[in-house]
């Protein structure tokens, strides 16, 4: 399997903190990566720096053969790549349906992919004209994701979506995820429920202080609880 | 979620109803009808043109996070270009038809646009953008940006005040038994109205106006989305800018002089329109802009020694009701 994504020696400062100290991994082209690591290790920082949202001072951010590194966050967008950030930046004042709009980049909505989309996110369908500040949190991770899709993407950039949801709605996005999964979308997962990222990961990438210090697929590191605990300090079993 | 969050949820109408509730109380204490239609109708016009003035200075503060102090000298340049404009058509605009007046004024309007939104440009790309993100700096450069302005005014038009008389028709009064209106306050009103349904469809019904409001509130995430927000940055404070040069005509045909403090001494009245209204929001900005000309207007007439503090203090009791403004805008 070719890979979508590579990180090579990326680093990352924000004011005088270096932050990624020179990450290297690789999302594999058509399977869901998930980046786990403790609070600070980087994560998030590792999302915005390959959206461009902060620069990266070194190293290669190769997407689909060109480096995006130097690459504005418009610009990188546009390569295809769709995000969706820890706080969900849902437009708030805006309706359901103008949050989707604005992600529909091509044109008008296609009603075929949005009943796609219904298809597992209902609630967006009964909400559809409410603005998307008066949806409960889970209906605004569902409207976060739904307008990362909402027109095919080659790579989804994807913060702890589970994160303050409650376990009948993660169940829910679980399946919502196999059905992404189906497609032939490429996922990079930062994701702290183990029990989530675990049905769904392929790979794993797993960051300390700013750097790789781990990567493998999903299924072996989930058998190994000494190199969980090695790895994360916890077994990854209780980390949920 | 219950069924009453699947309404969609109404307009919040109470500081819409701020407004009928002034003109009622002021009703209930000016002893004479047609003054209190005089002075609502002032008022109204009056808010009308602050409403032009203001509306690009809250979309720039809500979209790019920038306060912009220099707004004052779009405003002066405006009217100075539509004076060295009208001017020579002194014949037209004196002239006691219609044709010849708009003839006239037109033009003078949409030089005056035009120069402003170029300036708007300029000061944009030179002196704002090296400032993003840094408030402090931001009223620094763009106070200095005003007095610069200032003074290139006095180079090319001279220091004085110039007087610049309205055209023929839209002198005097229309008369309704003992109620006389003046005309150019309908005219101010009529133009502060289509300004306001222009910006309203234009932000509710386009493409551009979601990206405008969605940048309003979260200018990264619509960067993510993949639009290129600074060009939509840039947009705005053009449009704003022009704008401000279109109220800077009304306003200087409003008071018939033209003067290089004209815009510093107007920013007062702008700014408290913005605050009131919630920074970034083109509705508040609307509301808060007549309030602030009925206000003016009424406490001038009933207790003229409070006058000149009753915006203030309209701007004090609104922020201990609402301290984000009257429609507040959402912020990531």
């Amino acid at each position: 399997m070719s890979n979508l994504l590579a990180l090579a020696g990326v680093n990352t400062h924000i004011g005088h903190y270096h932050i990624l100290q020179g990450v290297d991994f690789v999302v594999p082209r058509g399977g869901l990566t998930v980046l786990l690591g403790r609070n600070g290790a980087g994560k998030t920082t590792c999302l915005r720096t390959i959206m461009g949202l902060w620069k990266a001072s070194a190293g290669r951010i190769e997407f689909d053969g060109s480096d995006i590194a130097r690459r504005s966050t418009p610009a990188v967008a546009q390569l295809g790549i769709g995000y969706v950030p820890e706080s969900m930046g849902i437009f708030a004042g805006l309706a359901v349906r103008e949050n989707l709009a604005l992600a529909a980049r091509s044109g008008p909505l296609d009603a075929q992919r949005l009943e796609w989309i219904f298809g597992f996110f209902p609630a967006l369908k009964k909400f559809w004209n409410l603005p998307a500040g008066h949806l409960s949190g889970g209906q605004k991770q569902m409207l976060a994701i739904a307008r990362a899709i909402i027109e095919p993407r080659k790579l989804l950039l994807i913060d702890e979506p589970t994160k303050g949801l409650a376990p009948a709605i993660i169940a829910h996005m679980v399946e919502a995820f196999r059905e992404l999964k189906r497609t032939d979308t490429t996922i990079l997962l930062v994701e702290q429920n183990f029990n989530f990222a675990r049905a769904l990961g392929d790979t794993v990438a797993v960051m300390d202080s700013g750097r790789v210090v781990h990567t493998g697929s999903m299924t072996t590191l989930a058998e190994d609880q000494a190199e969980q605990q090695k790895l994360l300090g916890l077994s990854l079993d209780l980390h949920q | 979620m219950s069924d009453d969050a699947l309404r969609v949820p109404r307009i919040d109408r109470i500081p819409l109803a701020l407004i009928p509730a002034i003109a009622l109380l002021a009703l209930a204490l000016i002893p004479s009808l047609p003054t209190w239609v005089t002075l609502t109708v002032a008022g109204l016009a009056m808010g009308m043109m602050i409403f032009i003035m203001a509306s690009g200075l809250t979309l720039v503060f809500g979209l790019m996070d920038v306060m912009n102090f220099a707004h004052g000298a779009f405003i002066t340049i405006g009217a100075f270009v539509a004076t060295s404009v009208l001017i020579p058509l002194a014949g037209w605009t004196q002239a006691d038809s219609l044709w010849m007046n708009l003839a006239a004024i037109l033009p003078a309007i949409l030089a005056a646009m035009a120069v402003a939104g170029a300036l708007g440009l300029v000061f944009e790309r030179v002196i704002i953008m090296p400032v993003y993100g840094q408030h402090l700096k931001q009223i620094l450069i763009t106070m200095g940006g005003l007095i610069v302005a200032e003074q290139s005014i006095h180079v090319i038009w001279g220091p004085d005040i110039i007087p610049l008389p309205k055209p023929a028709t839209l002198r005097g009064s229309f008369i309704f038994g003992d109620i006389a209106i003046e005309k150019y306050r309908v005219v101010a009103v009529i133009v502060g109205l289509a300004v306001f349904a222009a910006m309203f469809l234009l932000l509710n019904r386009t493409r551009i106006g979601l990206l405008i409001r969605a940048g309003v509130e979260d200018s990264e995430m619509v960067e993510s989305l993949g639009y290129r927000i600074r060009r939509v940055f840039v947009g705005v404070f053009v449009a704003g800018s022009a704008l401000a040069g279109l109220g800077g005509v009304m306003w200087a045909l409003y008071q018939e002089t033209v003067s290089s403090a004209m815009g510093m001494q107007v920013m007062i009245l702008i700014f408290i329109v913005i605050i009131i209204g919630g920074l970034g929001s083109v509705g508040g900005c609307f509301i808060g802009a007549l309030l602030v000309g009925l206000v003016a207007n009424y406490v001038g007439f009933l207790a003229p020694k409070i006058a000149l503090g009753s915006n203030i203090l309209l701007m004090v009791l609104i922020l201990l009701w609402r301290p984000q403004g009257l429609y507040p805008v959402a912020k990531r």
